[in-house]
């Protein structure tokens, strides 16, 4: 989603930087006055003031800040701001590639196994998007004199770019850019990335089935020739000497990143997938248009299928089958015990592994992990704790020194999941009690939605560290989590009020505190959490009253997103049509098989709450405005990674 | 995946008498002209579970039923056979082999099963809950033959006893009551103190026990232990379990996640009850949880297990040979609409529905019926619905409808069956009239005798 998003965004973003009137109103100023002196002789846009003195020095930095940040916005083209005329291919395609390396961490996901087709077609790709901004900056005019220039500019790319077809490419295009731009309609680059996602997603599936021992071998460079040729050295060539230090582990990270999700729409991939797929996937029932790229939900279906294939499943550990029918039938939900429980499961997993002969214990369990993640992603996509919990525990594997016995490795493997949780858990949420309960004062009466456990732990420490307060639990269907953690707040002497959240707006008044949870937060300040959370916090937020959002650091990740619809994931159609237990509101229960044609059920599991609303992230490194997100994920990654 | 299997094959039984006997006991019974056992290790190899405890009542008995798997199945699957004495129950059977029994659970099936539930269901939906126990629960089958006449007023009479009175949560996730057999006469009685804890309970009577049960080993070789008078899982073991379920004396479901993670030296118990908690917290609560806590909410004190059901779907076939009706439903179900039961079961391959046998002119045989090889059927005869085994010898003129005919039989000219079982060897002479009889093995019938509902068997020598 994210990729075509970018397609669309590219063509616009290049017209705003050049030379096109209208310039849209999400342009950052800030970036521009950094990347150079202002001056006039270029495009007279008001605000974007074209550096004609552009020094190739100057470019780094915003671009650096940018890929760490991955706001999109900041990696806006910078060096096409230049002269005009002279820097225009290079303008024309580095922001693109800038914006392209950004999503490269999928692309290298398929690197190891998808080499020839991954490598081609992506690198089709390019061409064609290359062309259609060559192509779109022709009318403004300058392209004449950058046709002229160009041997120099080429020439300039070429010395840090260790791509020369891409030039050559482009040289070609620019000699007939009109039929080109004729070909590449927005529709048919579009085409052609969904067709490439949906090639990743597929054999990305496959990787970490069979294949996941390159991720085993990350650490080792050489393994990844298509990386190279992809991603990262475009997006270095601009950076390289900055970046040069930390890339193998930005590398790995990128490894480590979570797959980009199966396309359900297409067909085709969907049918491939099935195939290769443990589970059958269901038949995608009448969903709802918008959201037909997720995942459809599973638990109807798949229960018995995957109960009869109890014994059939060698591979997969019994703790991890376990978990993965908990995760299924919704036993186990919540981020923190859905991580916890799948860890857990690892690590017995671990315990009961032994290394088969002529395989090494690096590889070969890297690939069973990968095994049991699949699987357990079949039974319910992963959160984005549990993808990050999966990367820690990969990086550790492939970080074992090969010197160390299987058992040594296996008790280290064991306390390094005992560590992940103690640390980044339980620890982190002690913390997080300290620091929220600060901000609970005597006579507060505090709102919370749904039932978060840091949450549900913080009004109870206040509550056990004498602070007198009031609790109002507001809950939504289907659901009705919030049932569950009023029952144990009520038990706990805790006054509250329940109510549902259609009334929210009526409650507000008297709140003073707002306390949500959260399954993960983006690099953006977007908190991703469950669905009803960004209405509770945009009603606080029109209300004046604090948003205080509680999220252990090991969620935070680095994608970006502004919206709920790329990402998420589908619950039971069926719940949101049915109320158990009051036969005389199921009004939707006797439709013919013809009327439910017409029916479409959406029942989504979570939103995003955009920053905006949110007045403060309470985290295990203190409580930090959500802006600066971004930082800990920058800072502390890297630690975490080599705990 | 851990479950180490127990088939409790059995040995003789007084239910299926006459059609049971020291040369050809329980397990080995033709079903469709298969031993029934077949049906639950086919079952269990295609379910890919290959390494199996036969349990097998009598020494002698041991031997026959050994030498015919070693037979069928060799090297296909690796079975132990177990023989243990007569007389001892399902649970004495268990209590004898317990010494085998190593993995974390235990799946325990009947011998006389005719199934097509996929056993992996129950065992994971016991692992799902971690329960103590699951127990299969099938909806009773529809008995008697289609077109019974007398024999509907005596089976039904029978199956009055027979009654099974199951108690399910709104879930129907966990078993609440059971009682079956001869327990029930005209009330009932259910445990008050689970009924409080659940607010609800549903009380069904068509469902019955399969006898396929998975059991947490610990449990149940700690019961055995403790109950020494024990003497069958279906009527002592399973409803104790169930009735101290709130209040399990020995046993827990709790404590092994504290211990495993008790281990570790790096974590201190403090925080593992913290992790616990999280987890606790965020699962969907049983009412076990909700009767162990304490009114004031804190740590449970009170020990409970589980006991879970598996419902199987009312599609799927789920039948125990424990009658001589029931042999002649599953025989009937076998060879019509539960035929899947038998397609590429080919144990043997002589087994095949179809007129591969020898048929005399004007001779019909009807759809549903299984002609062994070898057999040979004279002129004008009717079969209809009927099982006949390998080298019978039919004569002409005889009407063979609603019955099992074994092997080596050999029928006179002129003979009419109806809904009857007809052992091996057995001889009848011309003009046989028998409706709803059994006769055992090696009986010679004289001609133009007429039995109506009998029994008929050789005298033990």
């Amino acid at each position: 989603m994210d990729t075509r998003r970018v397609s669309s965004a590219v063509p616009r973003v290049r017209q705003v930087g050049f030379f096109t009137p209208n310039t849209p109103a999400h342009q950052p100023a800030p970036t521009r006055s950094q990347s150079g002196p202002p001056t006039s002789d270029s495009p007279p846009l008001s605000d974007s003031p074209a550096s004609n003195s552009l020094s190739p020095v100057m470019i780094p930095p915003p671009r650096h800040l940018s890929d760490n940040l991955g706001g999109r916005a900041y990696a806006l083209p910078v060096p096409g701001r230049g002269n005009a005329g002279e820097h225009a291919t290079v303008g024309s395609y580095n922001p693109s590639e800038s914006v392209l390396w950004l999503e490269s961490p999928p692309r290298s996901r398929i690197g190891d196994e998808e080499l020839s087709e991954g490598t081609e077609s992506s690198l089709g790709w390019y061409r064609r998007s290359n062309s259609a901004k060559v192509a779109s900056s022709l009318p403004s005019g300058g392209f004449d004199l950058s046709q002229v220039k160009q041997p120099e500019s080429v020439a300039a790319v070429e010395a840090k770019n260790p791509l020369p077809e891409k030039s050559e490419a482009q040289k070609e295009q620019a000699s007939n850019p009109k039929s080109l731009k004729a070909k590449t309609t927005k529709a048919e680059r579009r085409a052609l990335q969904e067709s490439q996602r949906a090639a990743k997603a597929a054999s990305k599936a496959e990787a970490n089935k069979s294949n996941a021992p390159g991720g085993a071998a990350s650490s080792k460079p050489m393994k990844q020739p298509p990386q190279k040729k992809d991603g990262p050295p475009v997006a270095s060539s601009v950076a390289a000497s900055e970046r040069g230090v930390d890339r193998p582990v930005e590398k790995e990270r990128k490894k480590d990143l979570p797959p980009p999700r199966m396309q359900f729409d297409d067909e085709s991939r969907v049918d491939k997938a099935k195939r290769r797929s443990l589970l059958n996937q269901p038949e995608a029932r009448n969903r709802v248009e918008l959201f037909r790229h997720l995942p459809p939900h599973k638990n109807g279906s798949q229960l018995p299928y995957l109960e009869s294939k109890f014994f059939e499943l060698h591979e997969m550990h019994p703790s991890v089958y376990k978990v993965g029918l908990q995760y299924l039938t919704g036993d186990t939900s919540g981020g923190n015990a859905r991580c916890i429980a799948m860890l857990q499961a690892f690590q017995e997993a671990i315990r009961d592994y032994s290394t088969p002969p002529e395989k090494t214990l690096n590889r070969d369990l890297t690939s069973k992990i990968g095994g049991f993640v699949s699987f357990l992603i079949e039974c319910r996509p992963l959160s984005m704790s549990m993808g990050n919990a999966i990367r820690f525990l990969k990086s550790r594997i492939a970080r074992l020194p090969l010197t160390l016995s299987e058992s040594e490795a296996k008790a280290a493997l064991c306390s390094d999941i005992d560590r992940f949780i103690n640390e980044k858990i339980v620890l982190a949420d002690k913390v997080i009690l300290r620091h929220a309960a600060t901000k609970i004062r005597d006579g507060d009466v505090l709102l919370t939605y749904g039932s978060s456990c840091v949450v549900e732990m913080i009004l109870l420490y206040a509550h056990e560290i004498g602070k007198q307060f009031r609790v109002v639990v507001v809950d939504s269907r289907p659901m009705l989590e919030g049932q569950k953690q009023l029952r144990r707040l009520v038990a706990k002497g805790l006054s509250c009020t329940y109510t549902q959240l259609n009334a929210i707006s009526y409650v507000m008044h008297e709140v003073t505190r707002v306390f949500l949870g959260a399954s993960s937060i983006f690099s953006n300040g977007t908190v991703y959490s469950r669905v009803g959370t960004a209405s509770v916090a945009m009603v606080a937020h029109a209300f004046h009253v604090p948003v205080l959002v509680c999220c252990e650091a090991y969620k935070f990740h680095e994608r970006v997103q502004l919206d709920s619809i790329c990402f998420n994931e589908l619950g039971d159609p069926d719940a949101v049509s049915k109320v158990p237990g009051r036969e005389d509101v199921n009004y939707l229960d006797n439709l013919t098989d013809k009327q439910k044609e017409n029916l479409q059920l959406l029942n989504l599991k979570y939103d995003a709450t955009p920053s905006d609303y949110i007045s403060v992230i309470v985290t295990d490194y203190g409580m930090i405005p959500p802006t600066s997100v971004p930082v800990i994920v920058r800072e502390y990654r890297k630690e975490y990674l080599l705990i | 995946m851990d479950f180490q299997v127990v088939v409790l094959a059995g040995g003789s039984s007084k239910n299926l008498t006459p059609l049971v006997s020291k040369e050809l006991p329980k397990p080995l019974l033709p079903v469709a002209n298969r031993p029934v056992l077949s049906y639950v290790l086919h079952q269990l190899e295609q379910n890919n579970l290959k390494d199996l405890i036969v349990v097998v009542e009598g020494e002698d008995t041991a031997l026959v039923v050994g030498a015919w798997i070693s037979g069928t199945f060799i090297d296909r699957l690796h079975v132990e056979i177990a023989a243990v004495p007569e007389d001892i129950g399902t649970a004495g059977a268990i209590r004898a082999i317990s010494h085998h029994l190593t993995a974390k659970d235990i799946l325990v099936v009947s011998g006389d099963l005719v199934s097509d539930v996929p056993p992996g269901a129950v065992a994971a939906t016991h692992r799902r809950h971690d329960a103590a126990v699951t127990a299969m629960l099938s909806s009773i089958p529809v008995s008697g033959p289609l077109d019974s006449g007398s024999s509907g007023g005596k089976d039904k009479a029978k199956k009055l006893g027979r009654y099974n009175i199951i108690g399910l949560d709104p879930g129907k996730q966990f078993l609440l009551h059971i009682a079956t057999g001869a327990e029930i006469e005209k009330d009932a009685r259910l445990p008050k103190h689970i009924l409080r804890a659940v607010g609800q309970m549903e009380i069904r009577s068509d469902l019955m026990d399969a006898h396929m049960y998975a059991f947490k080993r610990s449990v149940l070789q700690e019961v055995l232990d403790l109950k020494d008078t024990f003497q069958s899982l279906k009527e002592d073991v399973l409803p104790y379990l169930v009735r101290s379920q709130l209040k399990s004396e020995a046993l827990s479901n709790r404590t092994p996640q504290g211990e495993e993670n008790g281990n570790e030296k790096v974590t201190s118990q403090n925080n593992q009850v913290f992790v616990s908690r999280i987890l606790a917290n965020s699962s969907t609560p049983s009412f076990h949880d909700h009767s162990s806590e304490n009114p004031d909410g804190s740590a449970p004190t009170r020990k409970t297990h589980k006991c879970c059901a598996y419902i199987a779907s009312s599609g799927s076939y789920c039948v125990r040979l424990n009658s001589i009706q029931a042999f002649m439903d599953i025989n009937r179900d076998v060879t019509g609409e539960a035929d899947h039961l038998l397609t590429g079961t080919s144990s043997d391959p002589n087994n095949n529905i179809g007129p591969s046998p020898k048929l005399g002119t004007k001779t019909t045989v009807g759809p549903h019926c299984m002609l062994g090889e070898g057999s040979e059927i004279g002129d004008k005869c009717q079969v209809k619905r009927s099982v006949i085994g390998r080298h019978c010898r039919i004569g002409s003129h005889v009407k063979v409808v609603n019955s099992v005919v074994m092997n080596h039989v050999t029928i006179g000219d002129g003979c009419i069956i109806q809904s009857s079982v007809v052992c091996s060897n057995v001889q009848l002479q011309e003009r046989v009239v028998l409706k709803d009889c059994q006769v055992g093995a090696g009986f010679v019938v004289t001609a133009g005798s007429e039995y109506k509902a009998e029994s008929l068997a050789r005298k033990e020598k």
